[in-house]
């Protein structure tokens, strides 16, 4: 009998610092930009309730454009980097053995050794006007003067897709990996074609790993803020950096909580709407990734 | 080697294994094997692990190509014909089963993939479950079924697509001793009401004896011998086959020729025994089965015995109507085994009572080692 | 009982702890500021002299204004936003202390230059802000590649499409308001009249849009992009100009027809800075003129000291002399203090022209 206070107070102890940190760094934080969102500036240092921040968003079309743009490019994103990924996370998880299985996995990573920036950095150096690729595409002729192919849509998709890649073979082949090989050759033995056995069996085993991936790389896209700014340049728009406008820029904090909230709200829907078309539930996906 | 196929005839059979060769590297895993499976046949290849049989399987399904040789069936050539197109289904050792889909479904799957609608598959796997003894069992997950049941929905989603030919890889290695003994016996009556022809692999003998109509027993890539059980067992084509093929006691010595056609074996204890064979060189192996080793208190009923010896017995190993001994016998290396009847006057036998055994020279046979 | 207990003395602990913490941080200045602000030489110098060590945090004024605001001015001592943008932040959000002028040695500015200054940055009759290093936002131009371009204008001259730029921040707006004919400075006052010129500036830009090939963040960048050719003409400061004219004659900073425009750079001290007397003290040292000859030849930029400008070096001299003819020096717009409220006019402007395509 005595012992159970004292288990229970171990037990506190030990769930102190996770309680902690997602009360002090998680919660709190999102319960404060929510209040601030709110909050309307009625004259200097005066501020007063409103929804006035929500209803600027859906009055200005710029803000809601941006927004639509950004979840709109982000599920693309995330659609191309999960039909690159899944043949490189199959050939991971089904044909590389041992040493060379290692070695992808580690190529893969090996970009994710330097920070974000400098990857980006990387890409604007090979696209540039005055980059590798232009240099290249000239002195085999293909183009008679340099070539711009940075600062448009197509590099930002780029380097998300980039950028996401790694995040989506992971779970990928770690849910390819578990499929016993003696199923896939039934699903061909019973007559499955190629198609047939990718769709109906292959694709069903590996969906915890879909979604979870697919998860995270629409995170990490819609969250992104470097690449879209830097490869997109003048016209790489993206709703993180409306967020960022509002709150460095413009000191406008009520407003930037109201983006803030309001993007926190389509990552959730976006996810929500994943899980439930393709009937997986939050806790087998987690535990996939 | 030349195989004796009978009297079946190219057209009338379902499989064709014609001079079939597969290399890995240097290593041939399957060496020019030949034969041919009749329809409605249940045919087995026995051996031990590493023999060949699953690389031989597997390309009969169409996993693995053949360096050299023809598969047929029914007379048309498999070679270059992808798996998914072969009329040939597959019962895996794991069994297999789609874990994503329920019962109905994974019977469904083949009929869908060929083409049949939905609904159709859908009435047709149903019907097929009902034949299998697992009628309502559609909409279950396969995940919840016990292990016979999964056993039987592994062979219905075969089944349902009227193979030429059913292939099975030991699907009853993963079951427990109780459940493999009756599924045996549940498979070769499915086997028999549906008349299908069945290749099934396996390294039971017990396994392969009760199932099959002819047996492949399969060393090193190459056939032993294929013949009935009973041919198997009692005449044994080669040492392998007798030594692998059910329960035996191996002598080895040097070969003499003896009076009136039988081979006498001189043990290197100075001992003789005498068998029927063809040792044509010195070295011989010389096999005599437990149940043909007649035992006696007294060496008077034993006395029109070309093969009599003394002995002791060093153990009783009971396990009721297969109930054997082990006897120390003055001139042999190992023990002799032998069975020991549970109704005779020797069932309450003791360890280190003495005891005289023998054997006719028709029950040794003799090899060339 | 027993669990309370040890929770007590725990935070006690945690707060003693605390305490020490902070208690040994006192001889420390937090200094925000620009980079090339306070080079490593004068920091080593100022450390000697008064044992008082100097945290470094670079920064623009934007980001100052925002990390300021979120702390409501602690965690720096010091801070070195530009003058016009002192005031309205001040009202706002109360982010500054006000100077005690009288710890300062006045006779080391320049009595113009401080006295503007302070008038700037006055708020409620209080003064916020003196001056440090000013400079001026112009062209830098190829004039190899684009000899005509004279004025912000011309950076849209379709013959440069694709090789120009500028920052899409507010000189842009200002400086393409003086380009067109308009004087933004003089609406300051009147936030619907500044709205509807914004307005019209923000459509201009938009058309230039097309001819941009970026809007530059970092001077790096920029330079970067002129070097290799990319750019043959954008809106910039004159550190950067000159810097690329000492690597190639062909480059050059140009005074816009319509003015340049000139920034003052100042000191404030926050709100909840901890150590005014070593803000103080850096202050006075900085003002120094030999010191801040040496900090305005870091920074490239010219110095509010008084009598710094007899030690600058030649190069800088020529450079300006060239940049700035008698007449141009005459047109530089100084910027006047940002009122609170027109950030957000701008803002949307902005957004406006980076969302257009």
């Amino acid at each position: 009998m005595t012992g159970k206070p004292a288990q229970r107070l171990t037990l506190f102890l030990l769930l102190a610092p996770a309680i902690l940190w997602l009360g002090l760094l998680i919660v709190l934080p999102h319960v404060e930009i929510l209040v601030l969102s709110f909050s309307e500036r009625v004259a200097p240092r005066v501020y007063a309730f409103g929804f006035g921040n929500y209803l600027e968003f859906f009055t200005e079309p710029l803000y809601w454009r941006t927004f639509a743009r950004t979840a709109f490019m982000s599920i693309l994103v995330t659609a191309l980097t999960l039909v690159l990924a899944f043949p490189i996370a199959l050939y991971i998880a089904r044909v590389a053995q041992g040493r060379l299985k290692a070695m992808l996995l580690l190529l893969c990573l090996l970009p994710f050794w330097v920070s974000e920036l400098v990857r980006t950095l990387g890409w604007m150096i090979l696209l540039r006007e005055t980059g590798v690729i232009s240099y290249m595409l000239r002195s085999i002729g293909l183009a008679g003067q340099p070539v711009e192919l940075l600062y448009n849509d197509g590099a930002v998709i780029l380097g998300l897709v980039y950028g996401g890649l790694l995040f989506m073979i992971v779970p990928l082949a770690n849910a390819l990996e578990s499929l016993e090989p003696a199923v896939v050759e039934a699903g061909y033995d019973l007559g499955g074609s190629r198609w047939t056995v990718l769709r109906r069996i292959v694709i069903p085993h590996a969906m915890p790993g879909i979604v979870a991936g697919c998860i995270i790389v629409f995170m990490l896209t819609v969250g992104n803020f470097a690449t879209p700014v830097l490869l997109g340049g003048k016209n790489g728009l993206w709703f993180t950096e409306q967020i960022y406008a509002q709150f460095i820029t413009r000191f406008n904090w009520p407003q930037g909580a109201a983006f803030g909230m309001l993007l926190l709200l389509l990552s959730s829907a976006i996810v929500w709407l994943g899980l439930r078309l393709t009937g997986q539930s939050l806790g087998t996906t987690l535990k996939q990734a | 080697m030349t195989l004796c196929i009978g009297s079946v005839m190219a057209s009338s059979t379902d499989l064709d294994i014609v001079n079939v060769t597969k290399r890995f590297g240097s290593h041939a895993a399957v060496d020019d094997v030949s034969f041919s499976v009749a329809p409605g046949e249940f045919f087995s290849i026995l051996g031990p692990s590493g023999c060949g049989k699953t690389t031989l399987m597997r390309m009969i399904a169409g996993f693995e190509h053949p360096t050299s040789g023809d598969i047929r069936i029914r007379g048309k050539s498999m070679i270059g014909v992808p798996a998914n197109k072969r009329p040939v289904n597959m019962v895996f050792q794991s069994l297999a089963l789609f874990p994503m889909m329920s019962v109905g479904e994974n019977v469904a799957y083949g009929l869908t993939c060929r083409g049949v609608s939905r609904a159709q598959a859908e009435e047709r796997a149903n019907r097929m479950l009902e034949r299998v003894g697992l009628k309502g069992f559609g909409e279950r997950r396969v995940t919840a079924l016990s292990g016979g049941q999964r056993q039987r929905v592994a062979i219905a989603r075969c089944l349902v697509l009227e193979p030429t030919l059913v292939l099975l890889d030991e699907p009853l290695g993963a079951l427990d001793l109780k459940l493999r003994e009756h599924m045996k016996i549940e498979l070769k009556q499915l086997q028999g009401t549906f008349n299908t022809t069945f290749a099934y692999i396996t390294h039971d003998q017990s396994e392969a004896l009760v199932m099959s109509d002819r047996i492949a027993v399969m060393n090193q890539g190459r056939f032993e011998q294929v013949g009935s059980p009973r041919e198997l067992y009692h005449n044994p084509a080669t040492p392998f086959v007798a030594s692998f093929v059910g329960e035996t006691n191996r002598l080895q010595g040097e070969a003499a020729p003896a009076a009136n056609g039988t081979i006498a074996v001189r043990l290197p204890s100075g001992a003789v025994v005498q068998g029927q064979g063809s040792a044509a060189a010195k070295a011989a192996l010389a096999f005599v089965r437990p149940e043909a080793v007649a035992l006696a208190q007294d060496p008077a009923p034993l006395s029109n015995l070309p093969n009599r010896f003394e002995g002791r017995v060093s153990a009783v190993l009971f396990d009721g109507a297969a109930s054997s001994l082990l006897i120390d016998t003055t001139g042999f290396e190992q023990p002799v085994r032998a069975v020991l009847p549970q109704a005779g006057p020797l069932a309450g036998i003791q360890v280190g009572a003495p005891i005289h055994v023998g054997w006719t020279a028709d029950a040794m046979k003799v090899f060339a080692a | 009982m027993l669990t309370k207990r040890t929770s007590l003395k725990l935070a006690t602990a945690l707060a003693a702890l605390m305490v020490v913490g902070s208690a040994e941080a006192a001889e420390k200045l937090r200094l925000l500021t620009w980079s090339g602000y306070a080079p490593a030489d004068v920091v080593a110098q100022f450390t000697k002299e008064t044992g008082i060590e100097v945290e470094v945090t670079t920064s623009n004024n934007e980001e100052m204004i925002s990390k300021l605001r979120a702390t409501q001015g602690a965690g720096f001592d010091l801070a070195q936003p530009s003058q016009d943008r002192i005031a309205g932040p001040q009202a706002e959000f109360g982010i500054y202390k006000p100077l005690d002028v009288s710890k300062l040695k006045s006779d080391q500015f320049i009595a113009s230059m401080l006295e503007a200054t302070k008038k700037n940055t006055t708020v409620d009759g209080k003064v916020y802000g003196v001056p440090h290093i000013w400079g001026t936002d112009g062209l830098v131009v190829n004039t190899k590649a684009a000899s005509k371009v004279a004025d912000y204008n011309d950076l849209c001259d379709p013959s440069l499409a694709g090789k120009t730029s500028f920052r899409a921040k507010r000189p842009a707006l200002i400086a393409f308001a003086f380009a067109n004919g308009m004087d933004p400075f003089a609406a300051y006052g009147d936030a619907k009249a500044y709205a509807a010129l914004m307005d019209k500036v923000g459509a201009k830009l938009a058309e230039c849009k097309k001819n941009v090939k970026f809007f530059w963040e970092g001077s790096d960048q920029l330079l970067n992009a002129v070097r290799s050719g990319e750019i043959v003409a954008a809106m910039a400061w004159d550190t950067g100009g000159w810097k690329l004219n000492a690597e190639n004659p062909d480059m050059k900073f140009v005074a816009p027809k319509s003015g340049a425009l000139g920034w003052v750079d100042t000191f404030a001290i926050p709100a909840k800075g901890r150590n005014d007397d070593a803000a103080y003290k850096w202050i006075n040292f900085n003002m120094r003129p030999e010191i801040a000859a040496k900090v305005a030849a870091a920074a490239g930029n010219f110095t509010a000291s008084n009598g710094a400008d007899k030690l600058m070096e030649g190069k800088l001299k020529d450079q300006f002399a060239e940049s700035f003819p008698k007449a141009a020096i005459d047109n530089i717009r100084w910027y006047p203090a940002v009122p609170a409220g027109l950030e957000e006019i701008e803002g949307k402007v902005l957004d406006r022209l980076k969302a257009g395509s």
